[in-house]
């Protein structure tokens, strides 16, 4: 019974949501739109960290280097083949590919599944390693996927990146990616792989003792995370149009690491809010950016970069309030909006008393 | 049931079993009983395949298990409680035990272990939305057994039950042990508290720095002078 009424619910919440983004697509500014759209890709790349950090309790730092995968797979096809010889001027593209062209969703789904090979490469080495060696290892591997892409000019035009991707600022259709890949990710958490992602994370030892394969499991939740992570790449480069090696530094994965830890690591739902909050919340701290005049006079604080300073001094005081991020390991769950409504008051009494 | 015959375990050259033969009939309840570091719990990590063992075989109804990885060990129906219980501590208690049955894709058969098993433990079924890590200890002890049970175990081995549990709650897992033992389930119980292992034991081995130094029923070795001066304590000290 119960079951039934969260789906429902569930189904009506995508269509309100759905209906939502074709709204902001016809409504709203492109500055507006643009911004949803990065919550949405950030929602995504989030998510697909926290199945290997949140999940599957491995501490895995290269999401940067998966989503550059899927952004340059992207670049790469989807650049009309007419305009390729202006895109690559330095060294003309390798012939082999240079008459393909890849219509959207397949060049999409192709850099997710080349992210997810590449992942199956590097973890079937490194997954035995541990906590901050496996960060360590995969952080480095993130890197040299950079520099690879850096190198291979005859591929990817090298440092100059790759301009005139076809750009995508729809808000409707990634939010149908969006929607697909929570879908995913929620069933998958919610079927015995999840079940035995988190006995790993939980305890190793008693895991394998259980009979669950540690790790096979540790590389199918490496892999379903980079070829998301490469989803979202590619999402990422049609909004901007671009793509650049720079883009793909090893402080990009900091910003999803942020995502996770704020939203909750080993929370679908908190991946959503922690993309929201830190994309939006950035955007929305420019006003300390501009110049302030107060009663006639110049206030010399309100400059640019004041925004990262309060940002910074935010994350702080979050950390140091909601140790677990703002949903923890818990889930923004039907049942839990039921009782919010019946009664309020509850949940802060139930918080104090957990304390 | 299990035959083990010869088992040399050895952790960086030291040898923390030194050849030793356990044998465990079907339906039985047999313990091993010795003191820290005798290798207790090295012999039932390598039953389990946790640990490679060097030489020596491990047979499990007439077929050899030694060298097959864990998963395939649980599959022919052997399960570990481990020690210290180790139960999942961020999940549900009904999450441990649904992770327990993450071996069988019957999911009604599921359902009603789940109930067969809050019939068992009424308190989990109490407690089925809590934090495995709330728990009290008996009650993660009983959530450890739990689990194991889900996997339909044929031959259930237990690794310290009454490790820090006060007495009375360490009666009411050795109860449910034997409960579980009538039931039609093969146990192996490690466990150092002597006493009341040997109470239960149809069969009893004593393990000292690894080599098996004693067997017999459990009867014969509670009334065996030896153990009682090691074990039990009933010597008086001069």
């Amino acid at each position: 019974m119960k079951k039934k009424r969260d789906l429902i619910l569930s189904v009506i919440l995508l269509i309100v949501l759905f209906g939502l983004s074709w709204l902001l697509n016809s409504e709203m500014d492109s500055y507006v739109r643009r911004i949803a759209n990065l919550c949405m890709i950030y929602a995504i790349i989030g998510l697909s960290m926290n199945v290997t950090n949140g999940f599957a309790g491995q501490f895995s730092l290269g999401q940067a280097g998966f989503m550059a995968i899927g952004a340059y797979v992207v670049g790469i096809f989807t650049v009309p083949v007419a305009a390729r010889a202006t895109v690559f001027y330095a060294v003309p593209m390798n012939p082999a590919i240079a008459g393909i062209q890849l219509p959207v969703w397949a060049a999409l789904l192709g850099g997710g599944l080349l992210a997810a090979l590449v992942a199956f490469l590097i973890g079937a080495p490194i997954l035995r390693l541990k906590g901050d060696y496996l960060a360590i290892a995969t952080l480095g591997f993130s890197e040299i996927i950079r520099i690879v892409i850096t190198n291979a000019s005859s591929i990817t035009n090298g440092a100059l990146g790759i301009k005139d991707i076809p750009t995508l600022n729809d808000a409707r259709y990634i939010f149908l990616a969006t929607a697909i890949a929570f879908v995913f990710i929620a069933a998958l958490i919610n079927s015995s792989y999840g079940r035995a992602f988190k006995a790993i994370r939980e305890d190793e030892i008693a895991a394998e003792a259980m009979g669950i394969n540690l790790y096979k499991h540790k590389c199918l939740a490496f892999m379903i995370s980079a070829f998301f992570a490469g989803v979202g790449g590619g999402l990422y480069a049609m909004l901007l149009g671009t793509v650049d090696p720079k883009n793909f530094l090893f402080t990009l994965t900091y910003n999803f690491l942020l995502i996770i830890v704020l939203g909750g690591m080993g929370s679908i739902t908190g991946s959503m809010f922690g993309a929201i909050i830190v994309t939006a919340g950035l955007e929305y701290l420019r006003i300390f950016d501009e110049p302030l005049e107060l009663f006639g006079m110049n206030i010399p604080l309100f400059r640019p970069g004041l925004r990262m300073v309060i940002f910074s001094v935010l994350l702080m005081v979050c950390v140091l309030f909601w140790r677990h991020g703002i949903m923890g390991t818990k889930e923004l769950t039907w049942d839990r909006i039921a009782q919010f409504c019946k009664n309020p008051l509850a949940v802060f009494k139930r918080k104090g008393a957990a304390k | 049931m299990l035959k083990i015959s010869d088992l040399v375990v050895s952790y960086g050259g030291i040898e923390a079993l030194k050849g030793i033969s356990v044998d465990v009939p079907d339906g039985q309840i047999v313990t091993l009983i010795g003191a820290n570091g005798a290798g207790k719990s090295t012999l039932l990590r390598s039953i389990i395949g946790l640990v490679k063992i060097q030489s020596g075989s491990i047979s499990y109804n007439d077929q050899t298990i030694n060298g097959l990885n864990s998963q395939k060990i649980v599959q022919t129906g052997i399960t570990l409680v481990p020690e210290g219980r180790r139960v999942f501590p961020n999940l549900t208690v009904l999450e441990n035990l649904q992770i327990g049955a993450y071996m069988r894709n019957d999911s009604e058969g599921i359902q009603q272990d789940i109930e067969k098993i809050y019939k068992l433990f009424p308190r989990l079924e109490e407690r089925h939305w809590q934090m495995a890590g709330t728990l009290s200890g008996g009650e993660q002890q009983m959530l450890a057994v739990g689990r194991a049970l889900m996997c339909k175990p044929k031959l259930l081995m237990m690794d310290e039950p009454s490790l820090g549990l006060a007495p009375l709650i360490i009666k009411d897992i050795f109860s449910i042990i034997q409960k579980i033992n009538k039931q039609g389930v093969t146990i192996l119980l490690i466990e150092q508290n002597a006493n009341m292992a040997l109470k239960i034991a149809d069969k009893a081995y004593v393990l000292e720095t690894g080599r098996i130094s004693m067997e017999g029923t459990g009867a014969e070795l509670l009334e065996n002078p030896e153990i009682k001066a090691a074990y039990l304590g009933k010597k008086k000290h001069k």
